[in-house]
């Protein structure tokens, strides 16, 4: 028997994430994605829908309001379960470290559901990738800008040009083996205490 | 120093767990206590079932849920510590107080009943919507309390009132937008919305049942067989930690305890308003910390009257099973903690504070029990589901 295409319900309150999970799910064929970002009308979504799976990541708070739903049934026609099923304990292990959770309808065939979460496994993990990498760029300019402050700093204090400044503070961090970002903050931190100029301030 | 995970969600329930780490009663048993904050109960059993957590905050019901199967994923779960009584109560929306005839004390759960089923009658012969009221869970304290309050006033919850599960955080919100016109939760989100002029106390948990159980704490059963010395450790830091957190003269330092960004969030003020309120979360007098079996059973009792489990013998003592009073007796009473000898008592039986038998030490229990006067006799359990079951009817 030919079984009909199945509809996905993505839950995720982070509209990029949510964008990237349904991108996946296209391009693997699955025609009938949903993407809800925001959580009020839910229950009416998934009485419209009825989705054979429903994807929620884990850091959503509603999850508990989303299995009372399901349980009550009475939005669904069918039971639901969690994951693929409850013995294969390698890829429900997996969807929590990457922190994606799926509700399954009954019946729906065990292929397709694995080939539908482990999609939504690997773009979680990609995205939370991405999400570090970002953090990583940010922690960067951030540090790069006290650095520059301190430079600055240095220079208007002990009237060295920007080279020598630089040199300063390097040497300085090589001889305590710190990070320089972390010698230029103390520099900052003990400018401002002992009442530097406002840009001085960290 | 032994590692042990433990994951809460922020209530101030959770302060056993918090303080045993802040206040060194962790660290004086060798434990290096670590803790994560969750967002959801879903997200605690998953990850407690993948070996992410040794042992948890949990409501007190969930280990019965576990082990009954009526979860997701059904790890064998053991409670052998509660982590203190009381501390939930029943908000409403102001336009909902305005329209109550409300009792003048608190402590009158039947009057305030009395007062809502003459405007749910009077709303349903005007065509009005149902009243909608906010849980956090199907399995919780909150849902059967809620429950038990409105059907012993001739209330059916299942019909009269609509019912959805919300997280704790944002009840208050709920409740200003509209979206709901009353819930039962944990403190602090009574207060929260108290102070913010949102929403009206109409009961609490205590007053509903007397020195009730909230949450326990959950540790996963291979965990326990496996490491029995530490969760020994486990139980001794935990108790002196309660004995700490209901000590009065503490409530300060534990509401600044509560309040920081990785614990609860709040301020100060408002953490330790809640923890003198009315909702009365007790963490340790009369030994607030123990499992007892009855309070599995009721628990049991409830999920059998709302359909939740079908009654047979065999789940009757996998639901007492899940909490393990032998555990805590075999652990505190050699250091001279008032343990109770009985693992189960008749909830109700005891109208005011009476000494009972605890070994050596001396012990005072109750009041416990129910609003309206009805007994609950673990031992006469297949009686009281089929008349509550007939009280339906």
């Amino acid at each position: 028997m030919n079984s009909p295409e199945p509809s996905v319900l993505v839950v995720d309150t982070n509209p990029a994430r949510a964008a990237i999970i349904e991108e996946g799910l296209r391009a693997e064929g699955y025609g009938r994605v949903t993407l809800v970002v925001e959580m009020h009308g839910l229950a009416g979504h998934i009485a419209a829908l009825e989705p054979d799976v429903i994807v929620m990541d884990l850091g959503n708070p509603n999850r508990d309001m989303l299995e009372s739903m399901l349980q009550l049934a009475r939005a669904i026609r069918k039971p639901i379960a969690m994951f693929v099923d409850k013995s294969d304990r390698e890829s429900m292990e997996r969807a929590i470290e990457a922190g994606v959770s799926a509700y399954v309808v009954d019946g729906l065939r065990a292929d397709r559901v694995r080939s539908i979460m482990e999609m939504a496994i690997s773009r979680f993990n990609a995205f939370s990738r991405l999400e570090r990498e970002l953090e990583n760029a940010k922690g960067a300019l951030a540090a790069r800008a006290t650095i520059d402050k301190a430079k600055r700093l240095i220079m208007k204090t002990r009237g060295m040009d920007e080279t020598e400044a630089y040199n300063l503070l390097r040497k300085t961090a090589m001889n305590q083996n710190r990070k320089m970002v972390d010698v230029a903050e103390s520099l900052l931190m003990s400018a401002s205490l002992l009442g530097g100029d406002e840009e001085n301030t960290p | 120093m032994k590692l042990v995970t433990a994951s809460f969600l922020p209530l101030l329930d959770a302060s056993i767990l918090i303080a045993a780490r802040e206040k060194g009663f962790a660290e004086g048993e060798g434990i290096d206590l670590r803790l994560s904050r969750e967002v959801s109960w879903a997200n605690v059993r998953d990850r407690m079932a993948i070996g992410h957590f040794d042992v948890a905050h949990m409501l007190a019901p969930m280990p019965l849920a576990s082990n009954l199967g009526l979860t997701p994923i059904s790890e064998r779960i053991i409670a052998p510590m509660a982590l203190g009584s009381g501390g939930n109560a029943v908000t409403v929306s102001k336009a909902l107080s305005e329209a109550l005839d409300l009792p003048v004390s608190l402590d009158d759960p039947a009057e305030a009943g009395r007062s809502l089923r003459r405007l749910i009658a009077a709303r349903q012969s005007n065509g009005d919507a149902p009243l909608r009221f906010g849980v956090v869970h199907p399995h919780s304290s909150h849902f059967f309390e809620l429950r038990y309050w409105l059907a012993a006033c001739g209330i059916d919850p299942e019909t009269e009132i609509d019912t959805i599960v919300l997280p704790p955080p944002y009840m208050a919100d709920a409740l200003k937008r509209g979206t709901i016109d009353g819930y039962c939760v944990g403190e602090p989100y009574n207060t929260a919305a108290l102070e913010a002029g949102d929403g009206v106390l109409l009961t609490t948990k205590n007053a509903i049942w007397r020195n009730s159980p909230e949450k326990v704490l959950g540790v996963r059963e291979d965990w326990a067989d496996d490491n029995p010395e530490m969760l020994g450790d486990l139980l001794r830091a935990l108790y002196r930690s309660a004995e700490w957190c209901g000590t009065v003269a503490n409530r300060r330092e534990l509401a600044t305890i509560l309040s920081s960004g990785q614990y609860l969030n709040a301020s100060a003020e408002l953490l330790e308003a809640a923890l003198a309120g009315p909702a009365g979360f007790e963490p340790f007098a009369h030994v607030a910390t123990y499992p007892w079996q009855s309070h599995a059973l009721w628990f049991y009792s409830q999920m059998v009257r709302w359909g939740q489990v079908e009654h047979t013998v065999e789940h009757a003592s996998t639901a007492s099973r899940s909490f393990r009073p032998d555990i805590y007796r075999d652990v505190l009473a050699p250091t001279g903690a008032p343990v109770p000898s009985a693992n189960a008592k008749v909830e109700g039986a005891l109208l005011e504070p009476t000494p009972v038998g605890a070994g050596q030490a001396r012990l005072i229990l109750g009041p416990d029990g129910f609003f309206d006067g009805r007994i609950f006799d673990p031992e006469a359990l297949d009686r009281y589901i089929s008349e509550q079951r007939r009280a339906r009817n």
